[in-house]
């Protein structure tokens, strides 16, 4: 199996603060792949990393073989032209209504007519069940609709690989099934490549693949979905079956509690 | 005292660094061969933003400032009768000094801020990220749009608030104090002279429109992405660009009154 998105020992940091330390991932093509862990271990930073809006401290990323941080930047902006992110915010340009923020990079990066620009507009808000809301602007939407329609917009190209930072964070019961469902549906009739960055277990579970656990800068477990759940490694159980305390501690590390409260008295 | 020290050399380091990379915008916006097809309708677009939707409090404040300078400078002439004089005084005033700073000062708190308030949201909500994931590079889109619309509408502006100012002080000279109409418009051509005082006014104000909204762009683009690092960059904003102004205004004038 190919795969489209290869990452090698890669390690990043931010000021002190080690977020990877040599990282290994691979993402097979048309596939859906999961990184998951807990809050703060970078997973954003990683999508960040393979879009080439970080630069690595040491390791490689490659893109359909192509390494994102030694390309120019018309190359990298070439190369992006096959990926779509999808913002943990939607990422909605706020003057521009759903129709024109949908039609946006199609203006941008073809010479298309403005007949075939509609047509191919409300195929894309079709797909995600919005082709009723073009003409509502981004503040007049809810939160589970603003993400399908920068979904619409991260399709609109036909890219390769999308990445999907945390889509089903804070949506409801209802949302989160449309998206989950959406995201498997486009993965499997358009031939992408799927990345999910998220820490919803269940649902992520569910439609992945294969998953990558992180943690402490490292991959802590991967594997498909059954052979994760399967896993009796203690810091990946922590995390799947969310133990409030465990090999990635509850606490932030501070001095003793005592210490801290009676000061010099002891 | 070495931690003062240590505080001065951190401070005198992080002013450098934000100097250079204040630099490194302003060079990626000019050398940058622009998408003419594109960028001219965001220009006309930026220049209705920053420029024709900041109209009205310019007219409103050059009525105002040209009706106060003519009354201050009625008084005044006419303790030594020559209150004739009028004209060229709101004239000279207006077109060399208050038009290109006033306009700049309320350039800055209007557009400026709105500039700098806008870019940063647009970071805040990932709007900038999600353009560059687009392959769009936001200095084309966003960034040079912006600063060109300021650079062309400063100079309108200026024009502007120079013609109300003097048409206000010709209301309070001409149709309330009693002056001759015909002595305080012939007096004020025969002492104005275009070179030297409306276009080094119109230099001024295009010196003026450069830092303002070079300040702007780069304060909402490198503001924190979040609700206090919008409002601090707004704030930095308008107080980076009123000082700028103002210490700009006495270096251009000393160039210009030096025979320059």
């Amino acid at each position: 199996m190919n795969n489209l998105v290869e990452i090698k020992e890669l390690s990043f940091q931010r000021n002190s603060r080690v977020i990877f330390d040599g990282v290994n991932i691979q993402i097979p093509q048309h596939k859906i792949t999961a990184i998951m862990g807990p809050s703060g271990t970078g997973k954003t930073t990683l999508l960040r990393l393979i879009g080439g809006q970080l630069q690595p401290a040491s390791g490689q990323v490659t893109v359909a073989g192509e390494n994102v941080h030694k390309l120019s930047r018309n190359g990298l902006y070439r190369l992006r032209k096959k990926m779509g992110m999808l913002f943990q915010e939607g990422g909605l340009f706020t003057h521009l209504s759903v129709f024109e923020n949908v039609a946006f990079p199609l203006r941008e990066h073809t010479r298309l007519s403005n007949d075939m620009i509609r047509t191919l507009v409300l195929i894309k808000l079709e797909m995600v069940g919005l082709r009723g809301a073009r003409d509502l602007m981004p503040n007049e939407l809810s939160g589970g609709m603003s993400r399908r329609v920068a979904l619409a917009r991260a399709i609109a190209l036909d890219p390769e690989l999308i990445m999907y930072d945390e889509p089903l964070s804070g949506q409801d019961p209802i949302s989160m099934g449309v998206l989950v469902k959406l995201i498997r549906t486009l993965n499997d009739y358009l031939g992408l490549t799927s990345i999910i960055v998220s820490h919803d277990v269940t649902e992520v579970l569910s439609i992945a693949d294969y998953v990558y656990a992180i943690a402490g800068g490292k991959v802590i477990g991967q594997g498909t979905p059954d052979a994760l759940k399967a896993d009796k490694s203690q810091q990946l159980r922590q995390f799947l079956d969310g133990l409030p305390d465990g090999p990635v501690p509850f606490h932030y590390p501070a001095e003793a509690l005592n210490r801290d409260l009676m000061g010099d008295i002891i | 005292m070495f931690t003062q020290i240590t505080l001065l050399g951190r401070w005198g380091i992080d002013t450098l660094q934000e100097l250079g990379r204040a630099g490194v915008l302003l060079f990626r916006v000019l050398f940058r061969f622009p998408n003419l097809k594109k960028g001219f309708p965001l220009t006309l677009q930026q220049i209705y933003a920053e420029g024709v939707l900041s109209l009205l409090i310019i007219v409103v404040s050059g009525l105002f400032i040209g009706m106060v300078v003519a009354l201050q400078g009625y008084h005044t002439l006419e303790k030594f009768g020559a209150a004739q004089q009028l004209g060229p005084l709101v004239a000279l005033s207006v077109t060399r000094e208050l038009g290109p700073v006033v306009t700049a000062l309320l350039f800055a708190g209007r557009a400026g801020s709105a500039v700098a308030a806008e870019i940063g949201l647009m970071k805040a909500t990932e709007q900038l990220s999600s353009m560059e994931m687009m392959a769009v590079d936001p200095m084309h889109r966003v960034i040079a749009p912006r600063m060109w619309g300021g650079f062309f509408s400063m100079p309108m502006l200026t024009i502007i608030f120079n013609a109300v100012a003097i048409y206000g002080a010709y209301l309070i000279g001409v149709k309330w104090l009693g002056l001759d109409g015909g002595a305080f418009w012939s007096n004020m051509r025969d002492s104005v002279d275009f070179h030297l005082d409306v276009m080094n006014g119109v230099i001024k104000s295009v010196v003026f429109g450069f830092v303002v909204i070079w300040i702007s762009v780069f304060q909402g683009y490198s503001a924190p992405p979040t609700s206090a690092g919008i409002a601090g960059a707004t704030t930095r904003t308008v107080v980076y660009s009123s000082l700028a102004v103002l210490g700009l205004d006495f270096i251009l004038t000393a160039m210009m009154i030096g025979d320059w």
